[in-house]
């Protein structure tokens, strides 16, 4: 028979393990995007929203922050996916906002919440001034086209 | 005659000499290499944030001290970090220290290798990281880059030849709690260190860090010095004694402010003058450090193709 004390240890672990995975899941299963963005967020509005100054800006804080791995162009490459799809392009404001504050950890992307708001926004402005380069192709075909391309994941999914 | 300059260039013939030529050489290179982006981190010398390094990405930074005990020989530490992103939520460093010590010796110290892991995978009011760190480094360490127990400034009036014959291989796990608000960040460490091979208690240790960037909006324009470049900071650390003397008693204290510069397509460099709360810390403590990053490290030993 198990000495007393070593079976609580051994409950304690399981607790601990079974506490961790709980939490594993739970981070997983929750955030996805878009689909997972809080309305609060979602109803966030950009300051800087077409302003030039702040593409300007925001063009400078992205080739110093996301040009490394989506590329100058913002098309992607390879797993890093275009910032020029559909998905993204007609995402609000306020659901960048999201990502660039929580980041897509589980998934490579990081967070940015060292980036002050103000610069965060900027980015965001100079992202929608790109413009999609999704729009010509039928919205059918535009779910496939985003699940390789996407900076973050199709509905329902982490990229 | 003033018999200093012969003293130190005695001193720094024999064997920490070749490292500190490295880390000097390593610092310079640093300065020159154009190409990089400055780290989102905020400019802690002693205190960690829950900034991660980018995945792929690797940092190199060189952390100077230099002090000047009242009743010791003046010295200067020299640490080489490297840290990367292994993934966006796990970070890894490592670290080599050297030393010189005026009317002394210069000295290689040791290594420091760590891992820094983001639990929770969301951003929070508080986010907490996880820290471990193996560290094998003799006595006559100078860095300071964490202020554990007791401490002291005596500890670094003992001549290097005997620190140098103590070797402390020892675990420092840290609890780090940080949170951004307004462009500020705030960051709390709780430091708990065991030597591995001496029986000495536990000790413990802390940092507090607070910063915040001049500018929180960028420029439209390309700017050398423009404000958002320049990040100011203030730290204080110390010791919290042993699980046998918990507390402030006989432990030394530290504080600064910290001003930092990121050079645009450059190094950042940073710069703080700590002032010890004291009679057990050093009056005053200088630190200094050049750090670089290199982007998608592998990216450039693969072909660029799409």
């Amino acid at each position: 028979m198990r000495h007393p004390k070593y079976s609580h240890a051994v409950g304690r672990a399981t607790c601990l393990v079974a506490g961790v995975l709980a939490l594993v899941l739970c981070a997983a299963a929750r955030g996805s995007w878009p689909a997972g963005v809080p309305e609060s967020y979602c109803r966030k509005v950009n300051p800087y929203a077409g302003q030039p100054e702040a593409i300007a800006a925001g063009g400078r804080l992205f080739a110093d922050h996301c040009a490394q791995c989506h590329q100058p162009d913002a098309l992607g490459k390879g797993k890093r996916p275009s910032l020029r799809s559909h998905l993204v392009q007609h995402a609000t404001d306020g659901e960048i906002f999201w990502v660039l504050r929580n980041g897509i950890l589980a998934h490579g992307m990081p967070s940015w919440s060292m980036v002050p708001e103000p610069s965060r926004w900027q980015i965001i402005a100079y992202l929608k001034s790109l413009g999609s380069t999704d729009d010509a192709v039928p919205a059918a075909a535009d779910t496939r086209s985003t699940s390789s391309h996407s900076p973050v994941p199709a509905q329902g999914t982490r990229p | 005659m003033n018999p200093q300059p012969a003293r130190w260039s005695a001193a720094l013939s024999r064997a920490g000499f070749p490292f500190l030529l490295a880390a000097l050489v390593a610092g310079i290179s640093l300065l020159l290499i154009p190409g990089s982006a400055a780290a989102q981190e905020p400019p802690y010398f002693v205190a960690y944030s829950h900034a991660m390094e980018e995945p792929g990405n690797l940092e190199f930074t060189m952390r100077n001290t230099a002090a000047s005990p009242k009743f010791g020989n003046p010295f200067g530490s020299a640490t080489m970090e490297m840290e990367f992103g292994t993934t966006a939520w796990w970070t890894t460093e490592f670290y080599l220290s050297g030393q010189a010590t005026g009317n002394d010796s210069a000295v290689f110290n040791g290594f420091r290798i760590e891992n820094r892991f983001r639990p929770l995978l969301d951003e929070h009011w508080i986010n907490p990281l996880l820290y471990v760190e193996y560290e094998n480094v003799n006595e006559a360490d100078r860095s300071l880059l964490e202020v554990v127990g007791h401490d002291s400034v005596q500890d670094l009036t003992v001549p290097n030849a005997i620190q140098r014959a103590e070797t402390e291989r020892s675990l420092e796990t840290k609890l780090i709690l940080s949170s951004n608000f307004r462009g500020w960040n705030i960051s709390e460490n709780f430091i708990a260190e065991k030597a591995l091979n001496e029986g000495e208690p536990a000790e413990f240790g802390y940092a507090i860090g607070i910063s915040r960037p001049f500018a929180l909006a960028g420029s439209p324009r390309a700017c050398t010095f423009c404000r958002e470049n320049f990040t100011g900071a203030l730290e204080m650390y110390g010791g919290l004694g042993t699980t046998d003397s918990f507390g402030w008693r006989g432990t030394s204290q530290y504080i600064g402010p910290v001003i930092a510069y990121s050079i645009p397509r450059g190094p950042t460099i940073a710069f703080s003058p700590n002032v010890g709360l004291n009679d057990n810390s050093l009056g005053v403590l200088y630190r200094f450090s050049v750090s670089y990053e290199v982007q998608q490290i592998f990216s450039h030993f693969h072909g660029a193709s799409r």
